[in-house]
């Protein structure tokens, strides 16, 4: 990337948008509050997703996968096994980046319908072990993590995770980290070479790239930050089910970087938070919302073609990350 | 003692029975090469004689059915490309491939960054230097910011050759660079060549002739997925089976 002016503005802007959301927990109303808490959480999935779709332009269709592994990989040794919170987290991780590494290697030797087809498998047989597991899981019905299990010792602290005000600063947290660990990303010589593997394969093969690794280590760490987002959703929501490994969950990170701009840093946010709340606001007025969402949805495609930022930065703001 | 100037023992690349075939066409058919560090070299040959296969085979694009080839007396038959960039041998493509989404800068600056994570840590200072320092030799500094997609072809070609001269390879093998090319920008390619062959041995498939003869020490002239002449550039401009192949006339000549 040229050097220029555009990269302290970034930076400000992104540590400006933490801010706010920081601000925020003082002024929402507690509903709002509670919402702006899932939405940051699952934000943390989409820019997961994003990193894979959006940069380095493989469209996967299993993502659910990352993100319940991380979510059982988190809720089922603090149900079953007593853990606590921390090491809970750890675990969630580690699945999510054991899986996405083999998944990975698997995946990658195929390229685009066929690499879309084959997560989709994989996410599939997760969701369908999930149920299969049903003594440990059980299945649709899912897991109601225990209050008292929710809590974390951090330096003679107590923090209850149950608590709306801790909740939304540990989901900020991990926001912020993921946010920022994804501004550096794409401004490093590996963020560079993701996208311009999206760009144009072979040639970046021909210029000495080992393009399979790569992709590779895009693929673990998307992972990784699903499986975050699945982690911490378990421990703050205290459920853990089915659902979340289902299909629907493939669908719904690549509707929100769609949303929000494929490729931005800060699409993932707003598409995911743009989303709630056309859910919210429409399920207010009728019971057939599901149409206006759709409605919406084909609006902003008509007008915003790259998405809501990515619009933006292709009209107005060039130096968008 | 005295420096005696020998002919290198080692060649740069050396191919033993190279050998590809493509279902039941035998694209290149048991070739063996030899190439010397410091040439410049033009492969020549009718359409579809197999030269782009012969060079891909050397740059890793594709791999061989059979037979061997050695860089700098390493066998590589079997590396990967893009480790054999790394080793030192850059491609630049017959149909340009360039990132057209991205600026000039940006595609050159990718090039760069390859060659400095070689030796470590990327600096920007010097992926910068390395950058301005490639467009500047190539001419297009002033085209640094345009979006390499936008630019005109025979501009196109030359952010290729930009591409692979950042590379700073010991092998760069140019696949029909000036095709599409003005007279006036095949004259600034020629004299880019030779600017670049100082530092490079150059690999060359070429079908302008008059570049041919100007920039080439040896001509290898293939036909039908062989070698049919090897030689000076005069001794193939008299050479009665280069002739023909060109030609076209039959055996009853």
């Amino acid at each position: 990337m040229m050097p220029g002016a555009g990269s302290r503005r970034a930076v400000a802007l992104h540590l400006a948008v933490i801010a706010v959301l920081f601000a925020l927990n003082f002024i929402l109303p507690e509903y709002h509050r509670g919402i702006f808490s899932r939405v940051m959480v699952l934000a943390v999935f989409a820019m997961g997703y994003n990193i894979l779709f959006g940069y380095t332009g493989l469209l996967s269709l299993g993502h659910a996968m990352f993100f319940a592994a991380g979510l059982y990989g988190a809720g089922l040794p603090l149900y079953h096994l007593g853990w606590g919170v921390p090491e809970s987290f750890v675990v969630g991780l580690a699945c999510g980046v054991v899986l996405s590494a083999a998944v990975g290697v698997l995946a990658l030797r195929t390229t685009g319908v066929a690499f879309m087809i084959v997560t989709m498998m994989f996410s599939q047989v997760f969701y369908l072990a999930t149920l299969y597991f049903t003594t440990y899981t059980r299945g649709e019905e899912g897991l109601v993590l225990p209050q008292a299990a929710r809590r974390v010792e951090l330096g003679g602290v107590a923090l209850d995770l149950t608590n709306p005000a801790s909740r939304y600063m540990i989901a900020l947290a991990m926001f912020s980290i993921v946010l920022l660990a994804t501004l550096a990303l794409v401004r490093a010589p590996f963020g560079r070479t993701l996208v311009a593997i999206r760009e144009n394969e072979e040639r970046m093969r021909m210029l000495g790239y080992d393009v399979f690794r790569a992709k590779l280590s895009a693929v673990i760490l998307s992972g990784l930050f699903c499986a975050a987002s699945g982690a911490a959703y378990a421990l703050l929501f205290g459920y853990v089910g089915s659902g979340f490994a289902s299909i629907q969950y493939s669908i719904l990170p690549l509707l929100w970087v769609l949303l929000g701009g494929a490729a931005t840093t800060l699409g993932p946010l707003i598409g995911t938070l743009f989303m709630f709340y056309v859910i919210d606001i429409t399920s207010a007025y009728t019971s057939a919302y599901l149409l206006l969402v759709g409605v919406a949805l084909i609006l902003l495609i008509l007008f915003f073609p790259r998405g809501l930022l990515g619009s933006i930065r292709e009209r107005w703001l060039p130096w968008l990350p | 003692m005295a420096a005696v100037s020998v002919k290198a023992a080692v060649p740069l690349i050396e191919t033993r029975g190279l050998t590809r075939d493509f279902g039941g066409l035998r694209a290149v058919n048991s070739v063996d090469f030899w190439l010397d560090g410091g040439e410049i070299r033009a492969i020549i040959g009718p359409n579809g004689a197999g030269k782009t296969t012969f060079v891909s085979l050397v740059c890793g694009r594709i791999l061989p059915s059979s037979g061997a080839i050695r860089f700098d007396g390493r066998d590589i038959t079997r590396l990967p490309a893009h480790k054999r960039v790394l080793a030192g041998i850059a491609y630049t493509f017959q149909i340009t491939s360039i990132f057209p989404r991205l600026s000039v800068y940006d595609n050159v600056a990718l090039s760069v960054q390859r060659r400095l994570l070689k030796s470590g840590r990327v600096h920007g200072a010097e992926l910068d230097r390395g950058v301005r320092d490639v467009l500047g030799r190539v001419g297009l500094a002033d085209r640094a910011a345009t979006l390499a997609g936008n630019l005109a072809y025979g501009h196109q070609r030359l952010v290729e050759v930009a591409m692979g001269l950042a590379l700073d390879p010991r092998l760069l093998i140019l696949d029909e660079p000036t095709q599409g090319l003005s007279d006036g920008e095949i004259e600034t390619f020629v004299g880019l060549v030779r600017e670049i062959a100082k530092e490079a041995t150059i690999l060359l498939i070429e079908h302008n002739m008059h570049v041919v003869m100007e920039l080439a020490d040896r001509i290898t002239v293939m036909n039908f997925g062989s070698v049919l002449a090897e030689g000076a550039p005069e001794e193939i401009r008299a050479n009665e089976e280069v002739q023909r192949a060109y030609l076209g006339t039959g055996a009853d000549g």
